[in-house]
């Protein structure tokens, strides 16, 4: 129980809030990279306590809302043959991919499972009534989850289990970030950097933002006194001119990460050329996929005639599209949704036209709206009025 | 009947033939009412449970096997509802399908002033399921409704091939004999205190940290609970109540929302007055999850005039069901500001949550399916 309220008492948050505002002169930009940190900062109503002095700009750190249609349509276009069971975590299912949606599909009747944790899908796996289907687990989510897909399939090899695959959209937290800072037009004078991803991979990937580019990086935890000593933190090496990479979260993470998940990550998976990020379009280095010697568990390459007839539907479609704000954008989406600018930090939800009128967390448009922890889903589960 | 010889129900105990009067007059009938139709295990707690005050006494109902309807005395003013019960898994911690099928719809008739008297119980069983099982339920169902004194006074059964259904599920319907008028939520005004009588979300919690795949081993029991007592101790304690309402699918977050927008006011909650239990905000805190949002199956919100509020506290926290009743928040007439003044707003009644940082936020309805976070 501690842990649950000593991060949470009104009276530590009271006195971080005052040393806030003493301490920051000019209103300061902070983006929070992960959605946990953009759902805690609205639910606690943290934006309204700092609102003279910090504008929170809401990161791409969403696994769920970075995700474009196109991964999700080859989930379902695998999802289609009758010996598969798609496997995918919960929030991943309703995602809207060009025509459908995981969830969808389920209530079609394909057999589209909700998975908690990786190793359910052993137990899916070795049910005898599925000896003869292939169990495809639609594996996302950043370096936090990587090691879990690799430990799955690490048990996968050494209990000899030959029916499951996987369909990897595992992605990294720098290189996006990387392209926010370099499309130049960005506000942002600090990063709140993501406590559980850096609790696997240590403080080191995010040197780049004060060594190269002269910004603040703070790793902070989910609570909203972590948030808060992560806000003092940048405040001050602002005042202080000193930009560098700091952990507001040492309970919890390590200057090098944990090694032992790091390693089991190298061991399965190697870095994609490019990967596409819905509003940012293919970016360099961002994905990971599956090293060859273990590409008899890839999906993308055991499906891989049915996926290249997607590809041809996909093009097809793609000439009758509205135009995007990103050239890069090989996906249909509503013209009008700001998701692609939202993950950016250059519009906030409520600048959207359709956010809270069309698009809302029963009909959701875009995927920032989706997933619980997006930010369209965050402003509008908290919103004021 | 001999249990050994049919372990699972098979479409045939639906057929309408020999197998379905077996397994009705056998498990079912038996179950509830003992050999003669009477459970003389349950005919004491009956005989205590009957207040000859009342128009019926549910007990001289004889139940006859083999008729097409019950025939029953009928008290002067009557409610009427029904419930469907479907939960996955059908036993959960505190409690199953069963008890939650007599206590939902005896708590739809508790919340509207009637003491529940008579219950219909409708049965559409998937081929498969234990029959052991099934025992199981019918025997929650007898005593949950002994411990209220309500009595199943008809019934259906149906067999549906593997697949069309999950296990069981369970239809009732209940009548009671309204011994309080004038509770309904068109009577919520401003000023007007809301109450809950215990902790929120358990239900929701203990029910899905067993769901298959979560399997998380938390200390959470369902509230699944039958309110009329607790109800009937408050009603007849001279307390005028405004309204009552069971919170069940939706949580309170539901229950609140429904009261501002049909009585056309807004509601103010405080967050840190409404009790939740630190092992549903820890499960709440890890999959995401709202615990507003999350079934109960043994909570009532009251609305009642700030001049009964101290007395309503009172005789709630002397109930076992009440014991961790408190304040939550205020009606308020629509006005356009959090802080109460400004001009009359037109637009529908909302649910406003002032969070433990003081920051105000609107309390929405749940929407879609409760889905795990990822990260």
């Amino acid at each position: 129980m501690e842990l649950y309220s000593d991060f949470k008492r009104k009276d530590d948050i009271n006195r971080l809030a005052s040393l806030i505002d003493s301490e920051v002169k000019k209103p300061v930009n902070i983006m929070e990279i992960c959605g946990g940190h953009t759902h805690s900062i609205m639910k606690y109503g943290l934006h309204k306590l700092l609102k003279d002095k910090i504008n929170f700009l809401h990161g791409p750190g969403c696994p769920v809302c970075v995700m474009p249609v196109r991964r999700i349509d080859e989930a379902i276009e695998i999802a289609d043959s009758l010996d598969v069971i798609l496997t995918a975590y919960g929030d991943m299912m309703r995602v809207p991919g060009t025509n459908s949606s995981l969830i969808k599909e389920r209530a079609k009747g394909k057999d589209v499972r909700m998975v908690y944790s990786p190793l359910d899908i052993i137990k899916i796996a070795l049910d005898k009534a599925n000896k003869d289907k292939k169990i495809v687990f639609f594996a996302i989510g950043f370096e936090t989850t990587t090691p879990m897909t690799a430990a799955l399939l690490e048990e996968v090899i050494s209990r000899g289990i030959n029916n499951v695959l996987f369909h990897v959209n595992h992605v990294l937290v720098p290189p996006p970030i990387k392209a926010i800072l370099d499309s130049g037009d960005n506000l942002i004078d600090g990063f709140i950097c993501p406590g559980h991803v850096s609790v696997i991979t240590g403080s080191g990937i995010y040197n780049d933002i004060p060594d190269k580019y002269g910004k603040a990086a703070v790793i902070a935890g989910f609570e909203p006194y972590d948030i808060l000593s992560g806000v003092l933190l940048i405040a001050r090496q602002i005042n202080e001119g000193r930009p560098a990479v700091e952990i507001a979260y040492k309970r919890a993470v390590k200057e090098n990460g944990n090694k032992k998940a790091q390693v089991l990550v190298d061991k399965y998976f190697t870095v994609r050329d490019e990967f596409e990020w819905r509003g940012f379009g293919n970016i360099p280095k961002s994905g990971l996929k599956l090293r060859d010697e273990f590409k008899d568990f890839d999906a993308e390459y055991v499906f891989k005639d049915k996926l290249k007839e997607l590809e041809i539907e996909i093009g097809l479609n793609e000439k009758t599209v509205a135009p995007t704000n990103d050239k890069t954008e090989t996906c249909r989406e509503s013209f009008l949704c700001k998701c692609g600018e939202i993950l950016k930090g250059k519009s906030k939800p409520d600048d959207c036209p359709l956010f809270g009128k069309v698009c809302n967390p029963e009909n959701p448009v875009g995927a920032c709206m989706v997933s619980f922890e997006g930010a369209c889903a965050a402003y509008y589960k908290y919103r004021n009025f | 009947m001999d249990n050994k010889k049919f372990e699972k129900i098979l479409l045939s105990h639906g057929g309408g033939g020999k197998e379905t009067s077996e397994l009705i007059g056998g498990i079912i009938f038996n179950g509830l009412y003992g050999q003669n139709g009477r459970n003389d295990d349950l005919f004491d707690l009956y005989k205590r449970r009957n207040d000859s005050n009342f128009a019926v006494n549910i007990y001289d109902q004889k139940i006859k096997l083999l008729e097409d309807a019950a025939i029953l005395k009928s008290p002067r003013k009557i409610a009427f509802t029904t419930d469907g019960f479907t939960v996955s898994p059908v036993f959960f911690k505190g409690g199953d399908i069963g008890k939650l099928s007599v206590a939902g719809t005896v708590n739809d008739l508790s919340v509207m002033g009637a003491k529940p008297l008579f219950l219909s119980l409708g049965l559409i069983i998937e081929e498969g399921f234990a029959l052991d099982d099934l025992s199981k339920i019918i025997k929650s169902i007898s005593e949950e409704a002994a411990k209220i004194g309500v009595r199943v006074v008809t019934g259906d059964t149906k067999v549906v091939p593997t697949g069309k259904a999950d296990g069981i599920f369970i239809n009732t319907s209940g009548i009671g004999e309204v011994l309080y008028d004038n509770l309904s939520v068109y009577n919520i005004e401003d000023g007007d205190i809301i109450i809950v009588s215990g902790n929120v979300g358990d239900h929701g919690a203990a029910v899905m940290s067993q769901r298959e795949g979560i399997e998380m081993d938390v200390e959470i029991e369902s509230d699944c609970a039958s309110l009329w007592d607790m109800i009937n101790t408050v009603l007849s304690g001279g307390i005028k109540v405004k309204a009552i309402r069971d919170a069940t699918r939706g949580g309170l977050a539901s229950v609140l929302n429904e009261w501002a927008m049909a009585a056309n006011i807004d509601i103010y909650a405080e967050e840190d007055r409404i009790p939740v239990s630190g092992p549903v905000k820890g499960f709440c805190e890890l999959l995401g999850f709202e615990p507003y949002q999350l079934a109960c199956e043994g909570r009532a919100v009251f609305a009642v005039k700030p001049e009964f509020v101290e007395k309503t506290i009172g005789i709630l926290r002397s109930h076992p069901l009440g014991k961790n009743a408190d304040i939550i928040g205020t009606a308020v007439a629509r006005r356009k500001s959090a802080d109460g003044n400004g001009e009359r707003n037109n637009s529908p009644g909302k649910v406003i949550l002032k969070g433990i940082y003081g920051v105000y936020r609107i309390l929405d309805y749940p929407s879609g399916e409760l889905l795990p976070r990822i990260c």
